[in-house]
């Protein structure tokens, strides 16, 4: 299309603004291609097409249009771009206009302009506040079956894809002096003056064109326009190298000590993204804030004030000066402030029919216009024209024609971010407004007419005032600079809410469709504390959280209840100032990278060897390594186990963690950490440790090895390996100070690997150089310093988790890949395997240790057989607690082995326990199976668990159930030591 | 949040692990003839007030201090802050 | 004023100006049998089931905002009864049963939605360990069903399935459990309860108790002093505050959590989902906002807001188990402050000082309890005997050690 018929299709466009017409922009609104120009919002573009329907209301779905020029707009969202790529609810006036656009209007069946839904504006009366609370509940089982699956499908607006988003998203942290927020005239020349004065500057502003209200009026500034003004501004910002100008960027929440949450749209103009990240998440820490954000228009409600058509004065005022755009070609005002008038004059500059003013205030007119009939103390009372305003009828009977009407019911200051630290923000008679309350949030000062300064002088001075006492805080001396001398009037708003001699409902919150008659209803109904005002009526709580709607509802609430709008008080804001995509707070932690994952020194030498991996916490392990032929899991794992037991097996442990421990009170400060003792342990032993939280609860185990008088190393599970050793810190730095003892974690320091089997004794003996292994020299529980392979330094430990002899040996990480080799390689004549994690619980289970599903938290050291290893000459973690009368009663859980009595029943974890043939309930349960596994050293499946009284109960036969499985086994109750229960394997 | 580490300034507190109430550096005598009690009522009566709170912070992705943070807990603003350790000796707590 | 398709018809034909104050607003009488102080769910769900179920009608509930302002308004609306523990499960169970039958019992529709709650799983011990909470819902007469990849996957397609740091290995489902429109569970308990000729009395704040020789027989309030023969607090988020006026310490702290609400959307999550490698959870309101949240924050807090770090998390988990949500925005984030108990647990129990009961503790699960909650504090009020299925949520247990601990995280409250 050319750019002559481009413009000739634009019927509304009109002379100036800011928009690029040499540079057309194709796009598609309901399958309608239309055109627009760079600078163009999908808005603007939309009316300068004449599209005034764009889209249907929440409830009623009432035909609705554009009525806004900003985040505030409650009606004209969209589904925006297609496929995976949708974003439903879409704001069409911030959207910026690029080639290729394509939307399309929500929430309604069949067209837009024939939705059948709209039947729901007939039954409006029925429809009212609350009504759902009255209704629906008989019959009771129609709820969830007939009920409530309508109201859902009729409910919400846009739709997501179903689809993964695809794009990316940043996330990225800025420290800065001072953070400016909004960049119209109050944000500009705070962040100048501040920049000037060598303040590291952030100026972040939510449109893509800096200047705010500057581009969408006439001002002057020292004779330039407005829009120039700024331009000249903006250079001069962006050539300090002390301020970074972020537009795009919308500051959303404020938190606590200076830290704000920023969302810059990288690529949202672009018809693609090309792998570039859509969003960036920024964290801003800042010293001091300029909240310099502008004001709100708010509407006044009257009868069928929500036609497409009926907009705010001051956007129609930015569509016409900014975008070049007339929203209509007869076009009336309904003000109660100066406002409005100013609205008509723009118009009428720009030779645009104005049709009348009407001015709720009983006075003169501030201002003659020409061919403008101006009708004082008066007010709408309705407006006609099924999916657009064709006429407006005043309560005098009066009427006119209007495609457009302008509504200023005055401005409200964006005060949203001094409230997310629980500011409350207190009412200003003179503009008829809240603005800021004391309590703001540390370093935050407020400019401009986020003040509730809303002339353009009085924004200027306030910004002079506030950057000048930022920078004094700062120790920064301020720029002299005079203001500009501006062109500008005062606003004079005598405040009028609601036309009470309305014909039709008067809308208050458009999106959710709450009307005048809504907010009677809840004040009849006795629900008129502002909270409950919202909650019931659901008033604010569309996707523009009422920024047009709050202060609206509440005056009228306030007049109902006879109490003043402070009286009423007001609805707390909260954080996002305006919605901020899911995807961009988690930025790139999701998929595989969601939480970083830690790889053992063996990870590429197992997956050479085909091994299936699994997550145990941040790690990924070895879980079986599969074998040619081996078509079930149960197999590799069967043969690791049995292979092992037979000869010899490795395993990587050293996802286990190590805490290193030294100083001359080691000795000691493990007495008080563990439940045993440990400084009566001889140098060159390992010895099994209990700890216990203070509570008395089982807290970790594991073993520790006194490798010098005052050097311990100490393993801890795998999944408690950050939390003992932040606990053992607390315990020397908080508890015992004067300790002579220092803790590191050595986890990554070291690669550990088990060595198995009746033959690791020999595997190892060819790998260590010049130290006797055999059981005289270095027996069960021993441990050495020592080196491997021709002089790398290790360590050795002979203990066994499998039950069989065993050790385990480390080497500093960086060898760890080279030594599992050489294990290996070694171990060929024996045929040794490397076993992965299943086998190794295999073999605990076997042995009846407990493990992870054992040590649950709630289990006590009597629960596990260890009851006696709480030594009581000693002070401990836990020692007294662990004495509490409900920790040791007879009839507590102890931890037993289970075997089915038909051996070829497989047993399930997480059964319970019931005595034979007694009812499958609560009163009856005894306890549960915590782990099993088929063990392939006994032919059969084998499970330990918790039973009442488990110690004395051996041989008795008890049901084991499971009605979530369906499962129900007699089971015997046996020792949970199956393999070798004397330890005979492990000493040899 | 922002916690004004002793040694190390200005931290975001996500680089912490709060433990709670910094009466847990008390630890109570196992020999004395009330501990039954004592330790019952160190670990689980802690001090919850609305206003300023002495409180327990370790710096786990940092220098592993343990910090006692002096912080209102109506408006998150922190007083002080201060070593773990230099408060616990200063209460006595000896080897 | 009874509520019914008939009534809405009759005032939606003469334009709505017949409906009446939901609860009435009466002046403070100088005594009461008894004095709840709190009106929130439990407070209120106490007063209706005192008047209902025991006909003690000479009740007030003392609020100091208005009725519904704590958190009862400000959670994220789901119910459950899929707890581990002896001392706990039979009470939510009850308590479901109860929201079973809620609308018909005070006549307003709370939403009581049954569209099933899932636990996702991600490892065999996880499963080990959901199927031995679901064995224990079942022997509880609660539902529970173990489902298998597969299972997951045909009811939630939009799962990660394919690219997940922690896989989806099945989950635990409860087909009972779901969501109940939350304000509207005061509101029905206000007005249950004020239909008895229970007083509510709105902007009410308890200022200090009145003892008499060791026995608490009454209570100040910014409306003036009232005798009362019992004094129920039920106040969670500011019970350590409120019970220090009576020089009680308790065993909890306060957090805070936050939650989440999205754009409405049209529906595309059936039920409640959780996942099981990180904090997060979600619903989706029958507005369609998608209503989500994950842990506290972790410090003490009485600000009712949060901070970034959580945000983030949350959103970083719902991302890793639902990508498809990436594109809906977030509108609104708010916080709510947490009794978070020692072990995990609520107290349902009298105190040390006569005639002063205590209901708290509730941590972040005080919501689907509501029913339950005011059940067996008006049966502790009525019969000075703890209700059998509340007979573990004692106020002394961690002298005595007989803690309810779910989560094994020992006297650590942000951990549970």
């Amino acid at each position: 299309m050319s750019t002559e018929q481009s413009q000739r299709s634009q019927r509304n466009r009109v002379d100036g603004g800011l928009i690029d017409r040499s540079d057309t922009r194709t796009f598609e609104f309901n399958n309608k291609l239309l055109t627009g120009f760079a600078g163009d919002t999908l808005a603007s573009a939309l009316l300068a097409n004449g599209q005034r329907l764009v889209g249907r209301s929440f409830k009623y779905h009432r035909p609705r249009g554009i009525v806004s020029a900003g985040v505030e707009e409650a009606n004209a969202l969209v589904e925006l771009r297609s496929g995976n790529l949708t974003e439903p609810n879409t704001r069409a006036t911030v959207t910026e206009l690029f080639d290729g656009l394509v939307a399309k209007s929500q929430n309604h069946k069949g067209p837009l302009a024939f939705d059948v839904m709209a039947v729901n504006d007939a039954l409006a009366p029925f429809l009212s506040a609350g009504f759902y609370y009255k209704t629906f509940m008989w019959p009771k089982a129609f709820w969830e079956k007939l009920y409530e699956p309508v109201i859902r499908a009729a409910a919400g607006l846009g739709s997501l894809s179903g689809e993964e988003d695809p794009d990316v998203y940043d996330k990225g942290f800025i420290h800065c002096d001072v953070l400016v927020v909004g960049g119209g005239p109050a944000g500009l020349w705070s962040a100048l003056m501040a920049g000037r004065a060598g303040a590291r500057v952030v100026l972040a502003d939510e449109d893509f064109q800096l200047g705010g209200r500057l581009n969408a009026e006439t001002h002057t500034l020292n004779d330039q326009s407005g829009a120039s003004w700024a331009q000249q501004l903006i250079a001069e910002l962006e050539s300090l190298p002390n301020v970074r100008v972020m537009p795009r960027t919308t500051v959303y929440g404020a938190f606590d000590h200076g830290v704000y949450g920023a969302l810059e749209r990288k690529t949202d103009h672009l018809r693609l993204s090309e792998g570039k990240p859509r969003q960036v998440l920024w964290r801003v820490y800042t010293k001091r804030t300029v909240l310099a954000s502008g004001a709100t228009e708010r509407s006044i409600a009257f009868g069928n004030n929500d036609r497409p058509g009926v907009m705010l004065a001051g956007a129609v005022r930015t569509y016409l000066n900014r975008f070049a755009v007339t929203p209509g070609q007869h076009v009336a005002v309904f003000t109660n402030n100066n406002d409005g008038w100013q609205t008509a004059k723009d118009l009428v500059n720009k030779n645009i029919n104005v049709t009348a003013v009407i001015d709720s205030r009983d006075t003169d007119a501030p201002f003659e216009l020409n061919g403008v009939q101006a009708c004082m103390g008066a007010q709408v009372a309705s407006t006609s024209g099924r999916l657009g305003l064709k006429r407006i009828t005043l309560t005098s009977g009066k009427s006119f024609e209007a495609d457009c009407l302008a509504v200023s019911g005055g401005w409200s200051p964006n005060v949203h971010l001094t409230c997310h630290q629980r500011g409350r923000p207190v009412w200003n008679d003179t503009i008829a407004a809240f603005v800021p309350g004391a309590d703001l949030p540390s370093g935050m000062l407020v400019a401009g007419a986020a003040n509730g300064e809303l002339s353009l002088s009085d924004a200027l001075r306030s910004a002079q005032r506030v950057v000048n006492e930022v920078l004094n805080d700062l120790g920064l001396s301020a720029p002299a600079e005079a203001l500009p001398t501006t062109s500008d009037s005062t606003v004079d708003i005598t405040a009028f809410w609601h036309v009470k001699e309305s014909k039709g409902r008067a809308w208050v919150d458009w999106q959710n469709d709450v009307t005048t008659k809504d907010v009677a209803q809840a004040h009849l109904e006795g629900f008129h504390a502002v909270e409950h005002l919202k909650r019931y009526t659901t008033l604010g709580m569309a996707t523009d959280q009422g920024k047009t709607a709050n202060v609206l509802g509440l005056a009228i609430m306030a007049e109902y209840s006879g109490k003043s709008i402070p009286e009423t008080g007001t609805t707390i804001f909260r954080p996002p100032y305006t919605p901020v995509p899911i995807a961009a707070f988690a930025g790139r932690s999701r998929g595989k990278n969601f939480r970083p994952t830690r790889l053992t020194p063996s990870h590429d030498w197992a997956t050479e060897l085909g091994a299936q991996f699994v997550e145990v916490g941040p790690w990924l392990r070895a879980q079986w390594f599969p074998r040619a032929g081996e078509s079930h899991w149960r197999e590799s794992v069967d043969r690791e186990v049995l292979q092992t037991r037979a000869s010899v097996g490795i395993c990587d442990v050293t996802t286990l963690g190590k805490i290193d421990i030294q100083g001359a009170d080691a000795g000691v400060f493990l007495d008080r950490v563990y439940a045993n003792t440990f400084s009566s342990l001889a140098v060159g032993k390992v010895r099994y440790g209990l700890m216990l939280r203070e509570d008395g609860i089982a807290m970790d185990d594991g073993t520790t090895a006194r490798l010098g008088e005052h050097h311990y190393v100490m393993t801890t599970t795998t999944a408690n390996a950050v939390s003992v050793f932040r606990h053992m810190e607390f315990c020397r730095q908080c508890l015992w100070p004067n300790l002579d003892v220092h803790l590191i974690s050595a986890t990554d320091q070291w690669a550990q690997y088990a060595v198995a089997g009746p033959n690791s004794r020999s595997l190892l003996q060819k790998i260590v150089d010049d130290i006797d292994l055999s059981n005289e020299a270095f027996a069960f529980m021993a441990c050495a310093e020592i080196t491997v392979c021709g002089g790398t330094p290790a360590r050795l430990f002979r203990i066994s988790f499998s039950g069989e002899l065993a050790y385990e040996i480390a080497v500093p990480t960086r060898y760890g890949d080279s030594m599992i080799r050489e294990l290996m390689q070694a171990g060929e004549e024996f045929d040794v395997v490397p076993y992965g994690t299943e086998a190794l619980g295999v073999m605990r289970i076997e042995k009846g240790h407990a493990a992870g599903n054992e040590l649950i938290g709630t289990t006590t050291a009597a629960n596990i057989g260890l009851g006696r290893m709480v030594s009581k000459k000693k002070d401990s973690i836990g020692n007294v607690l662990s004495e509490r009368e409900g920790l040791n009663s007879e009839s507590d859980n102890r931890l037993v082995g289970f075997i089915p009595v038909d051996k070829s029943r497989e047993l399930q974890a997480g059964s319970h326990f019931v005595q034979t043939g007694h009812a499958v309930v609560t009163e009856n349960d005894q306890g549960w199976m915590s782990s099993v596994c088929y063990s392939p050293t006994l032919g059969h499946s084998i499970g330990i668990g918790y039973l009442q009284r488990g110690q004395d109960r051996m041989g008795e036969v008890l049901d084991a159930v499971s009605p979530l499985t369906d499962s129900s086994v007699a089971v015997e109750v046996v020792s949970p030591h199956f393999v070798d229960p004397e330890g005979e394997r492990l000493r040899g | 949040m922002m916690i004004n580490h002793p040694l190390l300034g200005l931290r975001d507190a996500a680089e912490f692990v709060y433990l709670g109430d910094a009466s847990l550096i008390n630890r109570p005598d196992r020999d004395a003839p009330d501990a039954a009690a004592a330790f019952y009522e160190y670990l689980h009566l802690r001090d919850n007030p609305a206003g300023t709170h002495r409180e327990l912070w370790y710096h786990e992705q940092g220098d592993r201090s343990w910090l006692v943070v002096t912080r209102n807990t109506l408006t998150h603003d922190i007083e002080s802050v201060e070593l773990a350790s230099d408060v616990a000796r200063q209460q006595g707590r000896d080897v | 004023m009874r509520y019914s398709a008939l009534k809405i018809l009759k005032e939606g034909l003469s334009g709505n100006k017949g409906w009446k104050p939901a609860w009435r607003e009466p002046e403070p009488k100088t005594e009461y049998d008894v004095v709840i102080v709190g009106g929130g769910g439990h407070g209120l769900a106490t007063a209706h089931y005192l008047a209902k179920e025991h006909n003690i009608t000479n009740v007030a509930v003392l609020e100091k905002g208005w009725v519904g302002s704590g958190n009862v308004g400000r959670n994220t609306t789901i119910v459950r009864s899929n707890y581990l523990l002896p001392g706990n499960q039979p009470f939510y169970e009850l308590s479901m049963k109860l929201w079973e039958g809620l609308e018909q019992d005070f006549n307003y529709n709370a939403m009581v939605s049954q569209r099933g709650v899932l636990n996702l799983c991600h490892s065999d011990a996880q499963r080990d360990a959901y199927i031995r909470r679901g064995n224990g819902m079942r022997m509880s007469g609660a539902d529970a069903v173990l489902l298998d990849e597969a299972g997951v996957k045909e009811m939630c397609p939009f799962l990660n399935f394919d690219n997940a740091r922690f896989p989806i290995k099945g989950g635990l489902w409860q087909p009972r459990g779901g969501t109940v429109r939350h304000d509207a569970v005061a509101w029905g308990y206000a007005r249950g309860a004020d239909s008895r000729g229970v007083d509510i009395l709105q902007q009410c704040e308890v200022t200090g108790f009145q003892m008499d020789n060791g026995t608490c027989v009454g209570v100040y309030t910014s409306r003036g002093s009232i005798k009362a023969k019992k004094v129920a607090v039920c106040v969670a988020g500011s019970s350590s505050r409120v019970m220090e006026k009576a020089g009680l310490r308790l065993p909890i702290e306060s957090h805070v959590l936050q939650a989440f609400v999205s754009e409405g959307l049209k529906p595309v999550i059936p039920g409640v989902v959780t996942f099981g490698a990180g904090h997060f959870y979600i619903s989706q309101s029958d507005k369609g906002g998608l209503v989500f949240g994950g842990d506290i924050d972790g410090y003490n807090s009485y600000a009712q807001r949060g901070n970034l770090p959580v945000v983030e998390d949350v959103c970083e988990g719902g991302m890793a188990v639902m990508p498809m949500i990436g594109r809906a925005r977030l509108l609104r984030m708010w916080g709510g402050i947490m009794d978070m108990s020692m072990d995990g647990s609520p107290f349902i129990d009298k105190t040390d000082v006569p005639g002063l009961y205590f209901n708290g503790g509730w941590c972040y699960g005080g919501f689907k309890a509501t029913p339950a909650s005011g059940w067996c504090y008006a049966h502790l009020l009525a019969t000075d005997t703890p209700h059998e299925v509340a007979t573990a949520m004692r106020l002394d247990r961690f002298m005595t050690g007989r803690m309810i601990d779910e989560k094994g995280m020992g006297a650590q409250p942000n951990l549970h």
